[in-house]
């Protein structure tokens, strides 16, 4: 792999990351927009298992873009120009899920925020058209090249936006059949194993049938999948699926959450391989790609974040997967002993914090160099130092008893 | 000025260039405010649970618990409004991207991990209390914070480097030689533009907090918890508010040095001159201030702390190579204005809690407090619009101008139109989740404590 195509197995990292994440979250939102009977007891179960993760979720979108552009700006331009429509929509449909959870977090009613579950059909099939445009060849260099609606409005979009929307009604109902057992709940444990079984057989027709699909739309595309490293690809995926199947049918869900977002990566992996070299007509990703400068500082800023980025995803999912944000989890607020406040060096520490500021705002004002840089931070310190000062605890009590 | 010869997608023609331009000062507009509860909220917030660490007080508890709601309902929608952001660079401007992508990308890839650790934190954090130890759900804030400063940091190095580009040669409408670390960090606007706005995050959080409980204050609830709630919120904006003044000096003068076109707008200065003056309030027009109030020497003496020196006017460049000065200079009015009375209440407030070790009791303070959190948003509105219309006609200083930027793409007014409605429905819905959230009782069997004293 040369070191232009590093970013091209990053972004499909992402894409199938928020696919097999955030995928889920829109398809949670499915699921609280077609919930009937029982419907608030489905719309609270959704609610409770994906607050704590869909931000994090939600960012390796912003990864995708960020790497995009980075490293293939002139590809990233030409897809946002063309693709306007199905991109807007998508971002209008992310607003409307995140007010959906920030409305639910401020306690309204399940039912209402089920209204901007819409956009859980919306964003994933907008997303889903806008790759099969890329994917069809569909999306040509240049600034809003290609057509405004053709580009994502034919059959192989459809068949991907489709296809988007029932692997993600898909993955939530295993995660969420997941979730249930964890909490205990026999019932909503049926029904998102009712609803994991028949979106699964969903999803596999959809997908047979986007094969067909592609055959007549997209030759190419048809071509990468159906041979070499696509069609590896391809069987993965279809054997990820049925494996979750007839894991969920057993009741084995742990498993099933990882064979499900297999198949999704899998899918992912398949669009990549079929397409290479190529990520738009004409342009190769290795014509695209920025320069080695980019691509060097880029990768060692992704290498760096994911040393930060890796044990923090693993500690919030190992606190959402073992179940310690669930209801049956609080313990006893813990009574905390009271610390014993200290009195007096109040009147040395408030020359001290003076000092500071008297010191700092002619520096900033008067000095260069080393000293101005000094009179910057004196000034930052001061505000931190005279904030700890004026509403310690010691001075809020003493104002209190005054 | 050096114009672009061509760009990496070649040029267009867009009818509704300003239309673009709107809606991206919309979605900016709305966002912004967002950042600064990003950036300065969870610092208060854990500072408030480090006073119940440290004395016992569950009001301290229960006051960072319901703050920590709203904390991640105003995170949840900045999360969203951030992400129209990055989709509009794409959707209004592909050129710019398309030709500077690789220069200045590397700070939104870095950003981005800010916002992972800012999002998986956030979560933890608020959906943790009572699932851990104190201390350790204390320490799960920190993270918090510190994303907020590097998140910051790594956006405002691409907008340092917008208003003052370098790292790069320009060879056939395509950047060449890129050096992305020196573009982004060894930029001299990175740092007046990082303090003013980190600043400026705990001036608007710390007064719209305040006001919410100035409110309450002026309605006779003077209960321990909201005079907590008002003396930690208050003292953050009051202390942060005059340092600001000192900042904006700096960034002033920075400005001046190497955006002096920039300077001419917000002063509306239209010839060259020694000792040029500064007017206060009046209107632009042909090349002078008419109606203002004169200072002689004033704007030589601020920019360059000299009376006499030489600033460079408008009319140094072309007309097509100025930005619209009135709006600028309003704006920038505006800001210091506000910024000014900002300081002047903050220092009210400091004077009277540090020596009658009360707060003021008079009833136009809390008025005045109460103003003031709109104010400080204007204020903040205001100065981003020094800042970015400032910069016209240029996207990238003196590069490459805003009409070679915008996108080819039909429908601007549509989705100019679509996107409105939508920001009007977030904000209807986000200030009737905050109300909603204000008017939850205090739980005290939940939040804990005898609080309502």
């Amino acid at each position: 792999m040369s070191l232009a195509e590093v970013p091209a197995v990053l972004i499909l990292l992402g894409v199938a990351a928020y696919l097999a994440l955030a995928g889920a979250d829109f398809g949670a939102g499915f699921w609280d927009l077609t919930a009937r009977a029982g419907a608030d007891r489905v719309r609270e179960h959704t609610h409770r298992a994906l607050a704590p993760v869909w931000e994090a979720n939600h960012v390796w979108l912003i990864f995708v873009l960020v790497v995009c552009w980075t490293a293939y700006p002139e590809a990233f331009g030409s897809i946002f120009s063309t693709l306007a429509a199905p991109l807007l929509l998508a971002a209008i449909g992310i607003v409307l899920r995140g007010a959906s959870y920030a409305a639910r977090s401020a306690g309204e009613s399940p039912t209402a925020s089920a209204v901007f579950s819409l956009s859980s059909i919306v964003t994933p099939f907008a997303l889903g058209a806008a790759i099969g445009a890329i994917a069809s060849r569909r999306v040509p260099t240049g600034n809003a090249a290609g057509g405004l609606f053709s580009s994502w409005l034919n059959p192989t979009s459809i068949a991907i936006g489709t296809l988007a929307v029932a692997t993600s009604a898909y993955l939530a109902a295993v995660y969420l059949a997941g979730d249930a057992r964890r909490i205990g709940s026999p019932e909503l444990l049926r029904a998102f194993r009712a609803r994991a079984l028949g979106a699964g057989v969903a999803a596999g027709i959809l997908a047979l049938a986007g094969i067909a699909v592609v055959a007549a739309d997209a030759e190419r595309l048809f071509e990468g999948l159906t041979q070499g490293a696509g069609l590896a690809a391809v069987i993965v995926s279809a054997l990820g699926g049925v494996a979750t199947l007839l894991l969920v049918a057993r009741g084995r869900y742990g498993p099933a959450r990882f064979s499900a977002a297999l198949a999704v990566a899998a899918m992912v992996a398949g669009w990549g391989l079929a397409q290479a070299p190529e990520l738009l007509p004409g342009l190769t990703i290795e014509e695209a790609a920025a320069g080695d400068a980019t691509l060097v500082a880029l990768l060692i800023g992704v290498a760096a974040g994911s040393v930060i980025l890796v044990p923090s995803l693993a500690l919030l999912f190992g606190l959402v997967l073992r179940g310690r944000f669930d209801a049956a989890a609080a313990a006893a607020a813990p009574t905390q002993r009271p610390a014993a406040a200290s009195a007096g060096r109040g009147r040395g520490r408030a020359v001290a914090v003076a000092g500071l500021i008297v010191l700092g705002v002619p520096l900033t004002l008067l000095a260069d160099g080393v000293l101005f840089a000094l009179g910057v931070v004196l000034m930052l310190a001061f505000v931190a130092a005279a904030f700890a000062l004026l509403v310690s605890p010691e001075a809020l009590d003493q104002r209190d008893s005054g | 000025m050096i114009g672009l010869l061509a760009s990496a997608l070649g040029p267009v023609d867009q009818e509704y260039l300003l239309e673009a331009r709107q809606m991206q000062a919309l979605s900016f507009a709305v966002h912004i405010p967002l950042v600064c509860f990003g950036i300065a909220f969870p610092a208060i917030v854990v500072f408030v649970e480090w006073l119940h660490l440290r004395t016992g007080d569950p009001l301290y508890r229960t006051l960072a618990r319901r703050w920590s709601k709203v904390m991640i309902a105003l995170f949840a929608v900045g999360v969203v409004t951030g992400t129209i952001l990055s989709f509009e660079l794409g959707l209004l401007w592909p050129n710019f991207m398309a030709t500077f992508g690789d220069v200045f990308g590397l700070g939104f890839a870095l950003e981005g991990f800010s916002f992972f650790v800012e999002a998986i934190f956030i979560a933890i954090y608020v959906y943790g209390w009572d699932r851990m130890s104190p201390r350790l759900h204390l320490l799960t804030g920190i993270p918090v914070i510190v994303a907020g400063v590097t998140g910051s940091l790594t956006v405002i190095a691409v907008n340092a480097w917008m208003n003052n580009p370098s790292g790069f040669e320009l060879s056939g409408g395509r950047a060449v030689d890129v050096e992305p670390w020196d573009a982004l960090f060894g930029n001299e606007f990175l740092w007046h533009e990082l303090v003013h706005m980190y600043l400026a995050g705990f001036i608007v959080m710390g007064f719209l907090v305040a006001a919410a409980y100035a409110v309450a204050w002026l309605r006779g609830n003077r209960t321990r918890y909201v005079r907590t709630a008002l003396v930690v919120s208050l003292t953050a904006a009051a202390l942060a508010s005059p340092v600001q003044l000192v900042v904006g000096d700096w960034a002033a003068r920075t400005v001046a040095e190497n955006q002096p076109t920039k300077l001419a707008a917000l002063e509306g200065l239209g010839p060259t001159q020694e000792g040029a003056p500064l007017h206060l309030l009046g209107w632009y027009e042909d090349g002078e201030v008419r109606y203002g109030i004169e200072f002689p020497k004033l704007l030589s003496l601020l920019a360059y702390h000299d009376p006499n020196a030489r600033v460079e006017g408008l009319e140094a460049v072309p007309a097509e190579d100025r930005p619209p000065v009135n709006v600028v200079r309003v704006a920038f009015q505006t800001m210091v204005g506000i910024g000014m009375l900002l300081a002047a209440i903050g220092a009210v407030w400091i004077v009277t809690w540090v020596r009658k070790r009360r707060p003021p009791e008079s009833r136009w303070f809390f008025r005045a407090v109460v103003a003031a959190g709109p104010l400080s948003v204007v204020a903040l509105i205001s100065g981003w619009v020094v800042t970015e219309v400032g910069r016209q006609p240029f996207v990238v200083y003196g590069i490459m101008r805003t009409e070679e930027a915008v996108t080819g793409a039909d429908g601007i007014l549509f989705g100019y139109g679509v996107l409105a409605a939508v920001y009007a429905g977030l904000i209807v819905a986000t200030a009737w989740l905050l109300r909603r959230l204000s008017r939850a009782p205090l739980d005290v069997g939940e939040e804990g404590g005898d609080v309502a004293r």
